[in-house]
């Protein structure tokens, strides 16, 4: 490892303050389109998915971390295809629309 | 610190960029202005990372990695293709796979270093499991009891908190027995099935009106699982990931719940499925007044100020873009009309904001509570189409309701209450509502949409 349990505690604890920090800030008109984004984000659970199946340790391990990496795949490009669908419709009312 | 390779610096640095990236990405989400430069910080920082990830000296093997990236890129697609009013259900879709994709890995994880899984370690994964498995079926649950394949209504039993707990409890017990003994391979099928059947049991009494604050929490659960799966993948990423998206779900249920006035543990544990059914019974006949679309429209027309508030009814009669030409007829005769989102309106935190966004309607004229509150006593009319307990004024008066302390939009103060509805039967969480007995209100009886289209029909002369 070459992450020590203290070391992962401590960007665990940074990186949850920052979290709580910009989130707060997030306008409540675009909670929707936040959820969505994080939930892509969050995806990125899909680099431990593809060091898994590439590693090819066991049928077992291979099997799991390919269905992985569909699941997590599918909440990237989906994900940030809504955000982007959702965030495009918010207009203000200055540029009025024909 | 470690000395790495060469090959290794590299793709910490590019996972350093990425996290950067994600952080700037929910930074850019603060306004709708700079909010699509967040996606797109997103997007680089996403595919940095997996591009980083492909070079990773330890894997030997690339043909089912391109398989499933394809696979997983075709579901996704149509997955972020759906209807607007079809965006709660996705995202509860998308936690599911989001914890689903974790629940996998940490399994293999464990058969791979089992029996030499180091106490701390065996804790994270077995968090990770409990976590990513409760996850997955809780919001399978969510995503079906939006999609109505699953019926909506409140399950309730007795004892039902007793045998939740418990399956939590055996959940948490078997961990502390991995923890001590990880190379009891036959006890972990058990911490994969038992939280999966605790995740279904949770979302059993949970209530449509309580899904906003469910899907949060689902939200904050499926972020601190994959914060989890960072520890025990050794990913500094996937533990900023999951923090990121942990505290955003945890700071909109903390959001949710203060908007009902509840607390979580009151949501979790469906104590508004009892009350319900308390409640069902003592609704009796009071007189109403009631409108047709053309005194309504007249009644509209005559207004300066004009506050629209819509809910959970507006969404399932699709009723948004009428809406929309009620809002533009009525702003060209030099009306001004705003609208009055409730933040548990709908069934997802900001759910009205995105249907009325794509209706067009522009979104400086979208007003939180707390800001038009204060605003009521100056309307002419507020117009209700398809809410009903975020404007129950016994939340402010009536110690005895269910939904005491929720804090409302105070549309009864307005000059003229008009609320489009069904029939007289009670709201979602089954309180009768004293506003629609007042003596300023006037009941609108149709499908949200029909009327609505009756109304502007009458506006614009007789003929649309």
């Amino acid at each position: 490892m070459s992450l020590t349990l203290i070391d992962a505690l401590f960007i665990f604890m940074l990186a949850g303050f920052i979290g709580f920090e910009v989130i707060k800030r997030v306008s409540p008109l675009l909670h929707t389109p936040l959820m969505s984004l994080t939930n892509a984000l969050d995806a990125i659970a899909v680099v431990g998915a593809i060091i898994l199946t590439g590693e090819h340790k066991s049928r077992l391990s291979t099997i799991l971390g390919t269905l992985a990496i569909v699941a997590a795949t599918s909440n990237i490009v989906g994900g940030f295809i809504i955000t982007d669908r959702m965030l495009r419709m918010f207009k203000s009312s200055r540029p009025t629309k024909p | 610190m470690n000395v790495l390779s060469g090959s290794q610096t590299a793709i910490e640095i590019i996972y350093l960029v990425a996290s950067a990236l994600f952080i700037l990405s929910l930074r850019w989400m603060s306004s709708p202005a700079t909010a699509r430069r967040g996606v797109l910080a997103g997007e680089i920082g996403m595919v940095l990372a997996i591009a980083g990830t492909l070079l990773h000296h330890g894997i030997v093997d690339y043909k089912w990695i391109a398989i499933a990236l394809v696979l997983g890129s075709g579901i996704g697609i149509p997955l972020g293709m759906v209807q607007m009013t079809a965006v709660p259900q996705r995202t509860a879709l998308s936690h599911a796979f989001g914890a689903f994709c974790v629940t996998l890995v940490g399994t293999a994880e464990f058969y791979l270093r089992s029996p030499n899984v180091p106490p701390f370690m065996m804790a994270v994964l077995s968090m990770e499991i409990i976590l990513g498995g409760l996850t997955f079926t809780g919001s399978l649950m969510a995503a079906g009891k939006l999609q109505e394949v699953l019926p909506q209504r409140p399950i309730t039993y007795k004892g039902q908190n007793i045998v939740n707990l418990s399956f939590l409890a055996i959940a948490i017990g078997l961990a502390v027995y991995l923890v001590l003994h990880p190379e009891a391979k036959a006890v972990f099928p058990f911490i994969i099935g038992i939280p999966m059947i605790f995740g279904i049991l949770m979302i059993i009494p949970i209530g449509g009106a309580d899904m906003p604050t469910v899907i949060s929490l689902l939200n904050s659960y499926a972020g601190l699982s994959a914060a989890a799966m960072g520890f025990v993948v050794d990913s500094k990423l996937l533990i900023i990931a999951g923090a990121l998206d942990g505290s955003s779900g945890f700071i909109l249920s903390v959001i949710m719940s203060k908007a009902m006035n509840r607390s979580f543990t009151n949501v979790i544990f469906g104590a508004f499925g009892q009350v319900q059914a308390a409640a069902a019974g003592t609704a009796e006949e009071k007189p109403v007044r009631s409108a047709t679309p053309e005194e309504a429209a007249g009644i509209l027309a005559a207004a300066n100020k004009v506050v629209i508030v819509p809910g959970y009814g507006m969404a399932v009669a699709q009723a948004q873009h009428k809406v929309r030409e009620l809002y533009d007829l009525l702003t060209k005769k030099g009306i001004d009309v705003r609208f009055a989102i409730h933040p548990v309106a709908g069934r997802m935190p900001g759910h009205m904001n995105v249907l009325l966004a794509e209706a067009d309607v522009p979104y400086d004229r979208l007003i939180e509570m707390d800001d038009i509150n204060g605003d009521f006593p100056q309307t002419d009319v507020a117009l209700i189409i398809g809410a009903n307990d975020v404007t129950n004024p016994a939340a402010r008066t009536d110690q005895s309701s269910p939904i005491f302390g929720m804090p409302i939009l105070d549309v009864d103060k307005a000059h003229t209450v008009m609320v489009i509805k069904r029939g007289m039967s009670p709201g979602f969480a089954g309180i009768d509502n004293p506003l629609y007995y007042m003596d300023r209100t006037l009941m609108l009886f149709g499908d949200a949409k029909g009327f609505v289209s009756n109304i502007v029909r009458e506006l614009s002369g007789g003929h649309s």
